[in-house]
C-alpha cells in the first residue's frame, strides 16, 4: 500500500503490540487499576485541611464556673480536645515541645474575680505555630469565643458585662512560628520528601538492575553473602543523601531564612536513621520487583502515602484516627516532627527520642524482610 | 576429594512450577577431565549446571561437587567453582580491570593486585586495562569472562555455552585453552552445540528435555547410536531428498553442500530401501561413517515424543 505515508496498519499494530505487552506484565496491570482506587478511597477519606479534636492542654489556676464555661466551650467548638491538665508553665511548655499537644490554653488565678469586676483579664492561648495550617481555623474560631461563650453564666449584676467590648480577652501566642511562615513548615518538609523519593528510587533499582542485565548470576555464583550485597548496595547512597540534605540546608537557611534553633549535630545524625530506613524500603522493593518498571511503580507506591498521610502536605492531626495510625508507620511522618522540633522548636535528644526508635524499628523490620527476600539462589 | 569424582551426582530433578526441567540427572565427571555437555535448546543444561554450581537447589537427588554435598554445602562450592554464564555477566560499565578486581575481591583473594596483573597479562589486555568492559567485542568478552572465572584459581570449571557467537580463531584459541587447563588437572565442564567442540571433550553426555539420552567418548556415543549412513553425490540431490524422505528405514537426510548424507538406524532396511536409487547413474553413493551431529539429531528425534 502506502510507502511512506502515516500506516494506519502498522500503527494498529504497534498499539496491539503495547496492550499485548500490557496484559502479561500483571503487577503493572494491577497497579495501573487498583492503587488508583484504593488511593482514592484511602487519600479521599484521610485528608482534610480543617483539622479538628486538637489535643491541649489546660493550665488553670481558676476552678471558677466561667473558667469551666470557657473550657467547655472550646471543646464544644469543635476544634479543641482537652487531653491535659497540667499544674505548672513547665509542665505546660514541655507537651508542647514534644509535640503531645497543639495548645496550650492558661487560665490566670485571676481570671473570675477580674471578670466580675469588668477588668476584662486575659486567657492565653499557646500555639504550637510550626505547621501554620494546623492551627489557623481553631484559633480563628477561639479569638471570637469571648463575645458570646459566658453568655448564660453572666446573670443577674453582671449581665451588664454582656455588653460590647466581650467580658475578657483571648491573646495568642503562636509558637515556635511566630509570623505563621509557611515555608518554615514546607522546607523542612521537603528535605524528608525527596529524601525519600530520591533514596527509595536509587536503591530500588539496585538490585533489579543487576537481575536485569543478568550480572547478578555471576554475583550469586560468588562466595559473596546477602548481608554484604545490601549494605553494600546502602552506604553509598547515604553519602548522596547526605549531599542532599546539605544543599537542601543551606538552601533553607540562605533562601528561606528558616531558623536552625536546634543542634545542627542532632540533625545530621537523625538524617541518617532515616535515610537509612528509606535504604532499607528501597532495598527490599529492589528484592521483590521482577524489573526495574515495577521497582519504580512500587517507589511511587510508597511515595504517594508519605506526602499525603505524613503530616507534609497536610495537617497530621487533620486525619481521622485509621489514617493516622497509618501514618504512624511511615518513617516521613516522624522525620517530619523530628525536622521540625529540631529545627524550630529546638528540640533536643530527648524530645526527638519518641520519633526515633520508631524509625529504628522500621529499619529492623524492612531489612529483616529484605535479608529473607534476597535469594541466594536463582530459585 | 571423592574416588578422583569432580563431580559425581544422581538422581538430581528441578522442576519449575510444577515441569520437570531436569529429570533424575546422574553424573560423574573425573577429575582433570573435558566433559561435554550437549543437548538442544531448552534441554535442561544450564538448569543442570546451575544446580551443581549452588545456584538452584535440587527438588531432588543428591552428590557431590569438588566432594562438598551440592545441597548443604553450596558455600564451598562457591568458593572452588568458576562459573562462566552463558549471557555475559561481567558490569559493562566497569572498565577491564575494575572487574577482574572486583571478582578478586568477592573471592577474597590474597594478593590480588597480582592475580589481576597477571590475568590482564595472560589475556593480553595488558594495554587495554581501562576499556570498559561494555565496548568489547564478543570474542573478548568471553576471554575476559573466562579469565574472570578462573582467577580464584577453580578446581573445577563450569562453562555455559562459553563460545555462542564467537569466530572460529577464537573458538579454536579457547580450546587450546581448555585443554592446557585440563592438563594441568583442572576439570571443565561445558555445555556446547558445536559438533566440533564436542569431538574436542574426553567424556560426552547428551541431555535433552530433561533426560540423558547417551554418555561416553565421542566415539563410544557415535557407536552407541547404531546408525547407519550413506553419502551421496551427484546431480539433482535437492530432488532426491524430497524422495527419500519418509521412506522406511530413513530417518535423517541431510544436505551438506554438494553431498547429501541419509542415515538410518536399521543398515539393512536402509540398504534395501536406497537400492532402487543407487541404481540412477547421475549419483554416486558410498557407505560413510554417521557424524556425532547425525547421532544426536536421530537421540533428539527419537525422544522429540515424550516432551510434548
Amino acid at each position: 500500500m502506502s510507502g511512506n505515508g502515516f500506516s494506519g496498519s502498522r500503527f494498529a499494530a504497534m498499539v496491539a503490540k503495547e496492550f499485548i505487552q500490557m496484559r502479561r506484565d500483571r503487577l503493572t496491570f494491577a497497579m495501573m487499576v487498583g492503587i488508583p482506587l484504593l488511593q482514592l478511597i484511602l487519600f479521599g477519606f484521610a485528608i482534610n485541611a480543617d483539622p479538628k479534636n486538637l489535643p491541649t492542654a489546660v493550665l488553670s489556676a481558676d476552678d471558677s464556673p466561667f473558667a469551666r464555661s470557657f473550657i467547655a466551650g472550646l471543646a464544644n467548638s469543635g476544634y479543641f480536645r482537652v487531653t491535659h491538665r497540667v499544674a505548672s508553665e513547665a509542665e505546660a511548655d514541655r507537651l508542647l515541645e514534644l509535640g503531645e499537644t497543639q495548645f496550650v490554653v492558661t487560665i490566670p488565678e485571676d481570671f473570675s474575680r477580674k471578670l466580675q469586676r469588668g477588668e476584662r483579664p486575659a486567657v492565653l492561648i499557646e500555639a504550637d505555630a510550626t505547621d501554620p495550617a494546623a492551627t489557623s481555623n481553631a484559633v480563628a474560631t477561639v479569638l471570637r469565643m469571648n463575645e458570646t461563650v459566658l453568655e448564660r453564666d453572666l446573670t443577674g449584676s453582671l449581665a451588664r458585662l454582656r455588653s460590647q467590648p466581650p467580658p475578657f480577652e483571648v491573646q495568642v501566642q503562636r509558637r515556635y512560628n511566630p509570623e505563621g511562615i509557611t515555608q518554615y513548615n514546607i522546607v523542612p518538609g521537603l528535605m524528608g520528601t525527596i529524601l525519600t523519593m530520591t533514596m527509595i528510587m536509587m536503591t530500588g533499582l539496585a538490585i533489579t538492575r543487576e537481575r536485569e542485565r543478568g550480572t547478578m548470576e555471576h554475583l550469586l555464583a560468588t562466595p559473596v553473602k546477602p548481608l554484604e550485597v545490601m549494605i553494600g548496595k546502602i552506604v553509598p547512597y547515604i553519602l548522596v543523601a547526605y549531599i542532599q540534605a546539605g544543599l537542601i540546608l543551606a538552601a533553607a537557611w540562605v533562601i528561606f531564612g528558616v531558623p536552625l534553633s536546634g543542634s545542627l549535630a542532632l540533625l545530621l545524625a537523625s538524617v541518617l536513621v532515616f535515610v537509612t530506613a528509606n535504604l532499607s524500603v528501597g532495598i527490599t522493593f529492589s528484592t521483590l520487583a521482577k524489573n526495574q518498571m515495577q521497582a519504580m511503580q512500587m517507589t511511587f507506591f510508597f511515595f504517594l502515602p508519605s506526602i499525603l498521610l505524613s503530616g507534609f502536605m497536610f495537617p497530621f492531626r487533620g486525619m481521622p484516627e485509621w489514617a493516622q495510625w497509618l501514618g504512624e508507620l511511615l518513617p516521613l511522618t516522624h522525620f517530619l516532627r523530628v525536622v521540625r522540633g529540631i529545627l524550630l522548636k529546638g528540640n533536643g535528644v530527648a524530645e526527638i527520642l519518641p520519633n526515633l526508635w520508631p524509625m529504628l524499628a522500621f529499619i529492623a523490620v524492612v531489612m529483616t524482610i529484605a535479608v529473607r527476600r534476597y535469594r541466594r539462589t536463582l530459585d | 576429594m571423592s574416588n578422583g569424582y569432580a563431580i559425581a551426582v544422581e538422581g538430581l530433578t528441578k522442576r519449575f512450577s510444577g515441569r520437570e526441567v531436569v529429570k533424575r540427572l546422574t553424573l560423574e565427571v573425573r577429575e582433570g577431565e573435558i566433559f561435554g555437555f550437549l543437548g538442544p535448546n531448552g534441554s535442561g543444561k544450564t538448569t543442570s549446571i546451575r544446580m551443581l554450581c549452588g545456584l538452584l537447589t535440587p527438588d531432588e537427588g543428591r552428590g557431590t561437587c569438588l566432594g562438598y554435598d551440592v545441597i548443604r554445602e553450596t558455600a564451598d562450592i562457591k568458593r572452588r567453582v568458576g562459573y562462566m554464564t552463558q549471557r555475559f555477566s561481567l558490569y559493562e560499565d566497569l572498565s577491564i580491570r575494575e572487574n577482574l578486581d572486583f571478582v578478586a575481591r568477592m573471592y577474597g583473594m590474597r594478593g590480588r593486585r597480582t592475580a589481576v596483573e597477571n590475568a590482564l597479562e595472560r589475556l593480553g589486555l595488558a594495554n587495554r586495562r581501562e576499556q570498559l568492559a561494555g565496548t568489547l567485542s564478543g570474542g573478548w568478552k568471553q576471554r575476559l569472562a573466562l579469565a574472570a572465572c578462573m582467577l580464584h584459581e577453580p578446581r573445577l570449571l563450569l562453562l555455559d555455552e562459553p563460545t555462542a557467537g564467537v569466530d572460529p580463531k577464537a573458538r579454536r584459541d579457547f580450546w587450546e585453552q581448555i585443554h592446557a587447563l585440563a592438563a594441568e588437572g583442572i576439570t571443565v565442564l561445558v555445555s556446547t552445540h558445536y559438533m566440533d567442540e564436542a569431538e574436542r571433550c574426553h567424556q560426552l553426555a547428551y541431555i535433552a528435555y530433561g533426560n540423558l539420552l547417551a554418555r561416553g567418548t565421542p566415539q563410544e556415543v557415535l557407536e552407541g547410536s547404531g546408525l547407519a549412513t550413506w553419502s551421496v553425490e551427484g546431480e539433482d540431490l535437492y530432488e532426491l531428498a524430497a524422495e527419500l524422505r519418509g521412506l522406511a528405514g530413513i530417518t535423517q537426510v541431510v544436505p551438506f553442500g554438494n553431498i547429501l548424507h541419509v542415515s538410518g538406524a536399521d543398515p539393512e532396511l536402509l540398504e534395501a530401501t536406497i537400492a532402487p536409487f543407487r541404481k540412477q547413474a547421475q549419483r554416486r553413493w558410498t557407505p560413510s561413517e554417521a557424524s556425532l551431529e547425525d547421532a544426536f539429531i536421530h537421540l533428539m528425534d527419537s525422544t522429540r515424543d515424550n516432551y510434548q
